[in-house]
């Protein structure tokens, strides 16, 4: 059943000479229709001059990132329904994604930021040599893995949402550092280590996401790029024992030492570790971290004035009273072959192992195509 | 003037793969998209691509499921080419890094697809496009040799006074300006017309822009009257449920709960051609054994939950974010929908059409390999086998020819009929509207089941439209992004085709693959085991014959 909406848009139309403006269309439709399909109704019959990029109307393309209610996402797949029950006032709210260029109404510069930072990645994959006449044999949980990451449709719904690129605009970034990951984790690229340490020595790669979940958040595709984020870091130390000049990996390691320690955050004492390696001893004989510590005085000391930490908690830290379940955690998640990882292609939506077991690659397949009919 | 040696009109599969295939031949080469190449409607593409890489299957085997498939109309020697290179072109792709799935053995996995007589679909989970698109995209991006000009509209072919493809005018969306560009050779690689229907699982940028650019220049069109319906799609919008579905194992059911396939199919079942799914499907719902909202149902719960989130995790995401189901636990509703354009212009094997110097690859085209029914994950290997061999014709035959310079008046004539459109009083009706009464008509006339009466309907109400488009009026008066214009232009497009796609089904007087005449429901290959050839003639299509090419397979009875 058709109902009526308002849609609040935000126009600019770059000849004009005027400044963005906000303007109202009443569309009429059924809520489990699209917002697109409400933007689109009031192009067609109320004002041709809405400018927004769009093609399948299916999450595929995703050429319709845009902002609805605040809140970055593809106009395609947000029923306009749940966009008004969350929308102020009523009226909802489409504004072009944040972090890019407007260029005309709803549509944003991809090229200037997103494009350029996936340009950035060395977007293509490196193997050793010559391919082999055949296809390359990989581990088939391998291709399933970097999958999410494939999944990504360059819609910058994350680039939009991106916290960190907010602060830095130079940060690669959620989408292109996902992108990275489908390289990394690819078994026939030969360049792994090389990517990751250029994207951990970059003060603008994998340590400058600030891990505020975001991305995971607006992403459609459920390719959770911080995620993939992590994995990189996890690879670069894990595997290949990369220790950063910007500290990333140091800060890392502090951070969980001390959870592990405490079971909450010491701040005093995480800066001094980070610089250190987790060390407070190695940070005292670095006399880099020393200068980095010095520079830091100024914030200790307003800090202190504004009664916002006291000498006392900021130096004496006490453990959680059941800290002994932290330590469980951690020896859990240790104690595992393999690293955890957090891949829908492999563990389905509830986090469940479902069904068959992991394998159902060749053999079952095989059967599924016996002619016809295929109940078993 | 930007000129090339080849210059590609179109970035999706068969676009991308004739730049690199024309760039390793040494030849420098534009290409030219009216969106940023990864929006391209290759992206859609699901299920995966047909290859016999297997050493138990043969090359033979995949061209005569893809004759039969054809329902004969196919021309056999390009189904020869298609099913030979299809195992290179998936090699070429696996090293270029296409995520392709494994099986236990970490080799190259398949899985079942419609009409074919073994598993040879290579897949990425339901992104097989997606993936492919993307990784094309990556090679576009590591070879600047190959000049990007994203967000280009072309608006015309430019020809010499020979005839000769020159090049085309194109204008620059992100700022208004028209271009000229000169190419020694023109690609088409602008991909269907699906949007001619409504409802249809084509984007709302497959506009037929290319046919209709071609039939302009002089080049011949071919089988414009076999449009497929594909049978899984969603009632309200036509999205499309991948045939993987069913190649994992997915059932139909009526409303009486009957797998009703085994009345039309039975030994391949769900797994049938799409033509003859999508018609069992429509007779179901027309004779009342449908649901209420004129749909069967296909379900998929019996297929492992494990298996459908690592295979068919794009469909999972679709069914609840466009019908609110959750496919793993319960069936999802579903009819037959406009999905691919078999018809197109008309090329030979190394992609040439009926105009010196001019070529075109992937649904643009008509070699013809599909025929009356193209199976499914053969349009993949379709885009990326003849986008590949014209990318190559293209470059060596840009070799022994001069750089083109042709006049200036191309861009202002053009100029001229935009602004004239731009500044025109609105009077007229708007674009949208004759959109819809033209996707109306084609859906309701045009479809599964076709008749004299209807297609007559169907072909005056295209005159009228096509009257109404000369008088369009639109809102943006800009030229920065102006949408609205592109759409007025886009709309003279999809008449041209409609009105093709109508005039072969006329003439058509059987029933073949996609074709299907209530009043002349028998194959009939004495009369018609022929390709119906459209030629612009004044403002109409000329109607020839040509012969279909038939190799070592004689028409015999299709049964699935």
């Amino acid at each position: 059943m058709t109902e009526t909406y308002t849609l609040k848009i935000r126009r600019y139309d770059p000849e004009s000479g005027s400044a963005a403006y906000w303007e109202e269309f009443g569309v009429d439709l059924p809520p489990e229709r699209s917002v697109l399909d409400g933007i689109l109704q009031a192009r067609d019959r109320q004002d041709g001059s809405i400018a927004i990029r769009c093609s399948c109307q299916a999450a595929i393309c995703g050429s319709c990132g845009v902002r609805i209610n605040g809140k970055s996402r593809l106009a395609c797949n947000t029923k306009i329904g749940l966009a008004a029950e969350a929308a102020p006032n009523g009226a909802i709210v489409v504004e072009p994604m944040g972090n890019m260029p407007v260029l005309k109404d709803l549509i944003v510069d991809m090229d200037a930021v997103h494009w350029k930072k996936v340009q950035r990645v060395v977007p293509w994959l490196l193997p050793e040599g010559d391919p082999p006449e055949r296809e390359y044999i990989v581990d088939p949980e391998s291709m399933i893995d970097v999958t999410q990451a494939m999944a990504c449709i360059h819609c910058g719904v994350c680039v939009s949402a991106c916290l960190s690129m907010e602060v830095d605009p130079d940060f690669i970034g959620p989408a292109a550092l996902a992108k990275a990951y489908r390289f990394v984790g690819d078994p026939r690229d030969a360049h792994a280590e090389d990517r990751l340490l250029d994207l951990a020595e970059d003060p603008h790669g994998i340590y400058d996401c600030t891990h505020c979940f975001a991305c995971v958040e607006v992403c459609p595709k459920d390719v959770a790029p911080m995620n993939q984020i992590m994995r990189l870091r996890r690879r670069a130390t894990g595997d290949y024992g990369i220790k950063d000049a910007n500290n990333g990996y140091g800060h890392e390691k502090a951070f969980t030492d001390l959870i592990h320690k405490y079971g909450w955050l010491s701040e005093a004492q995480l800066l001094p570790k980070s610089y250190g390696d987790g060390s407070l001893i190695r940070a005292q004989l670095k006399p880099a971290a020393v200068r980095e510590l010095a520079a830091k005085f100024p914030t200790i000391v307003r800090g202190l004035a504004s009664g916002k930490v006291s000498p006392k908690t900021a130096l004496i830290h006490h453990k959680l009273r059941d800290q002994d379940e932290i330590r469980r955690i951690y020896d859990e998640v240790e104690s595992k072959d393999d690293r955890l990882e957090l891949n829908l292609y492999i563990i389905g939506e509830d986090g469940s192992e479902e069904g068959e077991a992991a394998g159902s690659g060749g053999g079952a397949e095989e059967g599924a195509m016996a002619e016809g009919g295929q109940e078993s | 003037m930007p000129s090339h040696d080849v210059l590609v009109i179109g970035a999706g599969l068969a676009g991308q793969r004739a730049a690199l295939a024309a760039a390793e031949e040494g030849a420098s080469v534009g290409i030219l998209s009216k969106v940023h190449p990864v929006r391209s409607h290759s992206n859609a593409a699901q299920g995966g691509i047909n290859a016999a890489l297997n050493p138990e299957d043969s090359w033979e085997s995949h061209a005569f499921d893809t004759v039969k498939g054809s329902d004969y109309l196919g021309d056999q020697d390009a189904i020869e080419v298609m099913c030979r290179e299809a195992p290179d072109e998936i090699l070429t792709l696996e090293h270029l890094g296409v995520t392709f799935h494994r099986n236990e053995e970490g080799r190259l996995g398949t899985r079942a697809f419609g009409g074919a007589s073994a598993a040879r679909t290579y897949y990425v989970a339901d992104i097989t496009g997606q993936a492919i698109l993307h990784v094309l995209y990556e090679q576009l991006m590591r070879h600047d040799e190959v000049y990007r000009y994203e967000e280009y509209f072309t608006t015309k072919l430019v020809l010499d006074d020979d005839g000769h493809a020159a090049g085309c005018v194109a204008r620059q969306m992100r700022d208004g300006t028209m271009e000229l560009f000169a190419a020694k050779t023109v690609i088409l690689a602008c991909g269907g017309n699906g949007q001619i229907y409504n409802p249809t699982t084509n984007a709302l940028i497959c506009t037929g822009d290319g046919i209709a650019m071609a039939y302009r220049a002089g080049a011949p069109l071919m089988d414009m009257e076999m449009v497929q319906y594909h049978p899984t799609t969603l009632a309200g919008n036509g999205l499309l449920i991948t045939e993987g579905a069913r190649g994992e194992g997915a059932h139909l059911y009526n409303a009486q709960g009957e797998r009703f396939m085994e009345k039309y199919a039975p030994n391949k079942m769900e797994l049938a051609s799409r033509d003859v799914v999508s018609r069992a499907e429509q007779t179901e719902i027309d004779e009342g054994r449908g649901f209420p909202d004129g749909t069967v149902a296909l379900d998929i719960t019996q297929v492992p939950r494990k298996r459908i989130h690592e295979a068919l995790r794009e469909i999972v995401n679709v069914g609840r974010d466009f019908a609110g189901v959750d496919i793993t636990r319960e069936p999802i509703h579903i009819k037959p929908g406009n999905h691919y354009t078999m018809g197109g212009v008309k090329t030979d094997k190394d992609g040439h059409t009926g105009v010196p110097g001019l070529y075109a690859a992937g649904e643009v085209a008509c070699v013809s390999v599909h025929g009356g029914n193209r199976l499914g994950a053969n349009s993949l290997l379709d885009t990326l086998v003849f986008g590949r061999r014209s990318g190559k014709d293209a470059a060596a035959h840009a070799r022994n020819h001069r750089m083109p310079e042709p006049p200036h008046s191309h861009v202002s004539d053009e100029e001229a009929t935009l602004s004239e459109l731009v500044g025109r009083d609105r009077d007229g009706r708007r674009v949208s509207e004759i959109r819809a009464d033209l996707g109306k008509v084609m859906d309701e006339h045009v479809a599964v089941f076709r008749d004299e009466d209807g297609l007559l309907e169907a072909a005056q109400t295209v005159q009228r439209l096509k009257e109404e488009a000369k008088t369009v009026a639109i809102d943006d008066k800009g030229t920065i992004f102006n949408q609205d214009l592109f759409g007025a232009i886009e709309l003279g497009f999809m008449l041209d085709n409609a009105e093709c796609v109508i005039v072969g089904a006329l003439e058509r007087k059987e029933s073949r693959g996609a074709q299907f005449r209530t009043d002349h429901p028998e194959r009939d290959d004495d009369e018609w085991l022929k390709h119906i050839d459209l030629t612009l003639d004044g403002d109409r299509p000329n109607v020839t014959y040509s012969e279909v090419t038939l190799t070592r397979w004689e028409p015999e009875e299709r049964k699935y």
